[in-house]
């Protein structure tokens, strides 16, 4: 058997499981605000949302590090006032993911948004139901299968988040060493068992997420519509 | 209606980079191209010469007409693994024996070929700014450091040499959980120019070219292995012949001078 450190696999599981909570939580909310509404600007605002997606990703880690450095803008102001520091921690890391991953979010809950029939939230606005009700018992239910894709694919991108991270977060052993990094510098160093080890892991845990997240929501779709 | 505010941000970045480039240069290189047939030599290069052989490509070209060279620069180690793995170069320059070495075990260089070309040392910097008073290695106190960036010591030369040092003065394991590992020496270099760790250990060449950082101790050569730069034609290369006038123009006058400018020994 081989002689293995299992920080990596913890470490990844933290990351993407708090990135995604803030990106399912942020993208939900932001594309909820902006469906249905057209505003000056408001392409260039998606565009902007989008961009992290077609960038590379050591370009996404270069403007993290510019933004999140220890000299950089948002960086340089948490040190002086409240001594945090996100760089070369694995809080970088959750940021990292929380960029790359937004995009994926937004669109589908974007598009989840749009194809709703805006008839239902009026009927139910008509019987008398607060915005509120009609976004939780409406809305919600009814655009899930698209936010639930949004989820899980922000989940994935933000386990697998390799090229941000390394800048943001860097490979520090036992700190910041998420399962991509080790896969990586395992191969870098000809260490094929390590990697072949994290990448098998890897692979499982992504496909048995997948199963499991389908027959999960076909079990609560079915759910839904039957009441 | 629906939206593309992807197409648009292609169609925009498309018109910028037309923009960009200049079409008198793309037509000269083609016509040059029909006229003869180009060798493409592909170099495979340590990170920490960049910038020597960015300057070396000019003169080569033009000495040689026919060949163009494209480089591949990364860490030795990394690219000690692609070239085994099949990926296609003609000249390997190493930034370690060992990688070499092990090359050469592995029959993947031509044995006659190898030659030392360079030598380099390791240096301790910090940001340009910074008003450290440490001057020697010796004067490293590890709980007085937040971070400090070094090569990973598996895969990166740079990185093994920093191991051995460390661990000679006894400051390896009390630094272990401040080390932040660069995949190359160049990633090493940039986190100290970014003020994002306090320390870096890099080669004094890297350190040499760089305007944002300042070397404060340079270690003794008997603390680690010497650091040689090995070059050597790649086994596999179909261009053995233009690999080999490439390795002689880097051993010749131009190259030493060239390498000499960019702080290597």
């Amino acid at each position: 058997m081989l002689e293995m450190d299992y920080s990596p696999l913890l470490l990844s599981l933290k990351v993407a499981a708090i990135s995604t909570f803030f990106v399912f939580v942020a993208g939900v909310f932001i594309a909820y605000l902006l469906a249905k509404r057209d505003f000056f600007g408001k392409s260039i605002l998606e565009a902007l949302f989008l961009l992290p997606l077609v960038l590379p990703p050591t370009v996404v880690g270069f403007g993290l590090l510019i933004l999140f450095g220890k000299k950089g803008w948002i960086g340089s102001w948490l040190l002086e006032w409240f001594d945090f520091q996100i760089v070369f921690t694995w809080i970088g890391a959750v940021i990292a993911s929380i960029v790359v991953s937004f995009p994926l979010m937004y669109q589908s809950a974007a598009a989840a948004f749009e194809s709703l029939d805006e008839r239902l939230s009026n009927a139910a606005r008509t019987m008398g139901a607060s915005e509120s009700r009609v976004f939780w018992s409406v809305v919600f239910p009814l655009a899930w299968p698209g936010l639930l894709a949004g989820l899980v694919l922000s989940f994935a991108r933000g386990l697998g988040e390799f090229g941000a991270t390394l800048m943001l977060a860097g490979y520090i052993p036992g700190k910041t060493d998420t399962i991509p990094m080790a896969i990586y510098f395992a191969v870098e160093s000809g260490q094929m068992e390590k990697a072949t080890f994290w990448v098998v892991m890897i692979i499982t845990f992504g496909f048995s997420l997948i199963l499991w997240v389908n027959w999960w929501s076909k079990r609560n779709i079915r759910r839904f519509t039957k009441s | 209606m629906k939206r593309f505010p992807l197409s648009t941000l292609f169609i925009s970045l498309a018109i910028f980079l037309v923009g960009c480039s200049n079409t008198n240069e793309t037509e000269k290189t083609r016509a040059i191209e029909q006229e003869k047939p180009e060798t493409e030599l592909i170099v495979s290069a340590a990170a920490s010469l960049t910038d020597a052989l960015e300057e070396l490509k000019g003169p080569f070209e033009e000495a040689h007409e026919g060949i163009t060279v494209t480089y591949n620069f990364g860490s030795s180690g990394k690219l000690a693994t692609t070239i085994e793995n099949g990926a296609p170069s003609d000249v390997f320059l190493s930034a370690s024996s060992q990688d070499m070495n092990n090359m050469e075990d592995k029959s993947l260089i031509v044995n006659e070929s190898r030659i030392d070309f360079a030598e380099n040392a390791l240096v301790f910097i910090t940001h340009k700014d910074s008003d450290s008073t440490i001057s020697s290695f010796e004067d490293i106190d590890p709980a007085a450091i937040d971070h400090i960036a070094v090569g990973e010591p598996e895969s990166v030369p740079v990185g093994r040499y920093t191991k051995e040092t460390f661990e000679r003065l006894d400051l390896w394991d009390p630094l272990q959980d401040k080390l932040v590992l660069g995949s190359d020496v160049r990633q090493v270099l940039t986190h100290v120019e970014m003020g994002n760790v306090d320390y870096g250990v890099v080669y004094s060449s890297d350190a040499f070219i760089s305007d944002n950082v300042k070397v404060l101790a340079e270690a003794t050569a008997d603390w680690h292995e010497p650091i040689v730069y090995p070059a050597a034609v790649v086994a596999e290369s179909n261009n053995q012949e233009a690999a080999q006038q490439f390795l002689d123009y880097l051993t010749g006058d131009k190259g030493e001078k060239t390498l000499q400018k960019f702080g290597f020994k």
